[in-house]
């Protein structure tokens, strides 16, 4: 044996790793997509999807927005049946359409419309879900949300929107970009008679839906971390050659910038909607300083 | 003649025109007759701008109607009303030059003039944003309106934007609050607004400007909610596919007239815009008197719902059958009839 073997590099067998990988199995537990604290699904749902650790407000999809929202959960819903055609024929649409109805079978389109109560208050309720198609608006969102806003001007009830969308549906092209227009007339006509709106912005609420109804609430509320705003983190950067802080968008960057009245924790969303409709609740007996 | 930017797809044409033109300098240098040659290049060449012109593809209209050379607001203001005074400022922040505004005369008639602005020169480009406005410029021209319709002014916007600018200190400052008041605004002025999309028409930042009673297209301008080559990249990962996203967008003024998103259609001249400022403004002028006349006796509550009408009907969609409410696979029955209906009011 030389002297120089001595020096040899030994070679090491791998030995897997105590720590058990973070992985989780499927439905019965949730990892956060923020801190990676994993969750019993139903410690979880019990929390309201938000996260014990970190505050992290997952994203909810319209049914369940509505379950914590509505009293007993209960909403008469408008519109159920209506569904997205493609106008342009645009190239993979109608498949797609199929897909996001198949993995998504209790929704028709990205919004849920209808009537309910809060804390007694009766209201009209438009819920956007992000996992139908990303939340984005084509005509159907567009209609649907236009025939709430006309059916609380007409029942003279107020209204509450939660938005999340990702955009236009380009795949409806200029018909998409429209809806932007037909919403906001539809309000310009509601708040014009004195009708109250209550926009909510959620995780994440960008492009045409932010530019539109979105921002057209006499209040507007967002969820803590929500992204909100109009071009998107990659576009900017692109633009402007520079790298954006983290904190870029989100609800409490944009109340810092004066956008927004209230950033309200998920626990605190009914409660605070509630308040807000007692305060425009006319009462009789009362009297001035009587 | 000052060199005309030519595109690729006219290429055939601008080698026809060199051609044509050395074949003339050959014969005046050495005193020969190529006339009857010339004649026929010429002839020729004719008959190949028509069916070149006449046939232009989405994607050839949107190159044209980005062209550095194409006549801009400013241009068309000059060229169409008289007495215009810009006016500047929206009294919050500051002056965005993305956007010019003022008063002018249309025929003699005092009327508020708004449109985006692209920049002549890189210099001028990099002062008005490229034609992008911030926050600021949307918050101007509703500055604008407002005075407008409490003059009782008609008001007339030119849309000519890629799209409002996306930028740290356009959100900071509101941009998608900014866009959405103006949508909501618009609908509501009592005074009858005409909107005329000249160049390209991207977005929210276009249609920031875009809800009138009236709108209308110069020929190969283009409108959508995003820009082809945003689509190809969301698409396709592949932005240099905006050709093909053309295509498949309906951004042509002609298809948006079938989609009745648009009321009429301003001619050009062949080859675009930018061959004849004065033959466009002179169409554009036409038109934009007989929509204005079309108007002016109407009530400010027959303007604004007559507005609300145009735009609320704008949409395609379907009721499925109740049947196949609770088993959503039901409608994959692709021979089931298609029940497309268009909002009724």
């Amino acid at each position: 044996m030389q002297i120089k073997d001595l020096f040899s590099k030994k070679k090491y067998a791998t030995i897997p790793s105590e720590r058990p990988k973070r992985d989780i199995p499927e439905g019965l537990m949730n990892k956060c997509s923020k801190c990676g604290t994993i969750q019993y699904s139903k410690e979880l749902d019990k929390n309201l999807k938000v996260c014990s650790s970190c505050g992290h407000h997952y994203r909810l999809s319209a049914w369940e927005r509505i379950g914590m929202t509505l009293d007993d959960g209960r909403l008469f819903e408008y519109d159920a049946e209506m569904e997205s055609v493609d106008p342009m024929e645009f190239p993979g649409y109608k498949g797609k359409l199929e897909q996001q109805r198949q993995k998504n079978p209790s929704l028709r389109e990205a919004v849920v419309t209808g009537e309910g109560t809060i804390n007694g208050h009766p209201v009209v309720v438009a819920v956007m879900s992000f996992d139908f198609f990303s939340g984005s608006m084509g005509s159907v969102v567009g209609e649907k949300i236009t025939r709430a806003i006309e059916a609380a001007h007409e029942k003279k009830l107020p209204l509450l929107i939660f938005s999340t969308s990702g955009g236009a549906r380009m795949q409806e092209s200029i018909l998409s970009l429209m809806q932007m227009a037909k919403t906001s007339a539809a309000l310009s006509m509601f708040q014009g008679a004195g009708g109250l709106f209550i926009s909510v912005f959620t995780d994440p609420t960008m492009g045409g839906v932010s530019a539109s109804f979105a921002s057209l609430g006499d209040y507007n509320l967002a969820e803590p971390g929500a992204l909100v705003g109009f071009a998107g983190r990659i576009v900017i950067e692109q633009t402007i050659r520079q790298k954006l802080p983290d904190n870029f968008q989100t609800a409490e960057f944009n109340m810092q910038h004066g956008q927004l009245d209230l950033v309200v924790h998920r626990k605190d969303m009914k409660v605070t909607i509630g308040k807000l409709l007692d305060m425009h609740t006319v009462r009789e007996g009362l009297s001035h300083g009587g | 003649m000052a060199a005309e930017q030519m595109l690729p797809f006219e290429k055939p044409i601008s080698d026809l025109r060199e051609k044509i033109a050395t074949l003339k300098t050959l014969a005046e240098n050495n005193g020969m007759d190529f006339s009857e040659e010339i004649a026929r290049l010429e002839e020729k060449c004719k008959a190949m701008e028509e069916e070149l012109y006449n046939e232009m593809t989405p994607a050839q209209k949107m190159h044209i109607a980005r062209l550095h050379q194409r006549p801009t607001s400013l241009d068309f203001i000059q060229a169409v009303f008289t007495d215009f005074m810009e006016l500047h400022g929206d009294r919050l922040f500051a002056d965005d030059l993305a956007i010019v505004g003022g008063l002018a005369k249309l025929n003699g008639l005092p009327v508020t003039v708004i449109g985006h602005q692209r920049g002549k020169d890189t210099k001028d480009n990099i002062a008005r944003f490229f034609g992008s406005p911030h926050p600021e410029g949307f918050r101007k021209a509703l500055r604008l309106m407002q005075q407008a319709n409490k003059f009782n002014r008609p008001i007339i916007t030119f849309i000519d934007t890629k799209g409002a600018y996306p930028g740290n200190t356009a959100e900071e400052r509101g941009q998608s609050e900014a866009i959405a008041r103006n949508l909501r605004e618009m609908a509501g002025f009592g005074v009858p607004i005409v909107c005329i999309v000249i160049g390209e028409g991207g977005s929210g930042g276009a249609l920031a400007l875009g809800v009138g009673n009236r709108v209308l297209m110069l020929e190969n301008a283009i409108y959508s909610a995003i820009s082809p080559n945003g689509a190809a990249s969301i698409l396709w990962k592949d932005a240099t596919k905006a050709d093909i996203a053309a295509e498949a967008m309906k951004i042509t003024a002609k298809d948006l007239l079938e989609f009745e998103v648009i009321e009429d259609i301003v001619e050009e001249p062949q080859g675009g815009a930018h061959r004849d400022l004065a033959f466009t403004a002179e169409r554009l002028k036409e038109k934009l008197w007989k929509h204005l006349v079309e108007l002016l006796p109407m009530t400010p509550e027959q303007l604004i719902e007559d507005r609300y009408h145009k735009f609320r009907k704008i949409g395609q969609f379907r009721m499925a059958e109740a049947a196949s409410q609770e088993t959503p696979q039901a409608s994959q029955e692709s021979d089931a009839p298609e029940m497309t209906e268009s909002a009724k009011v």
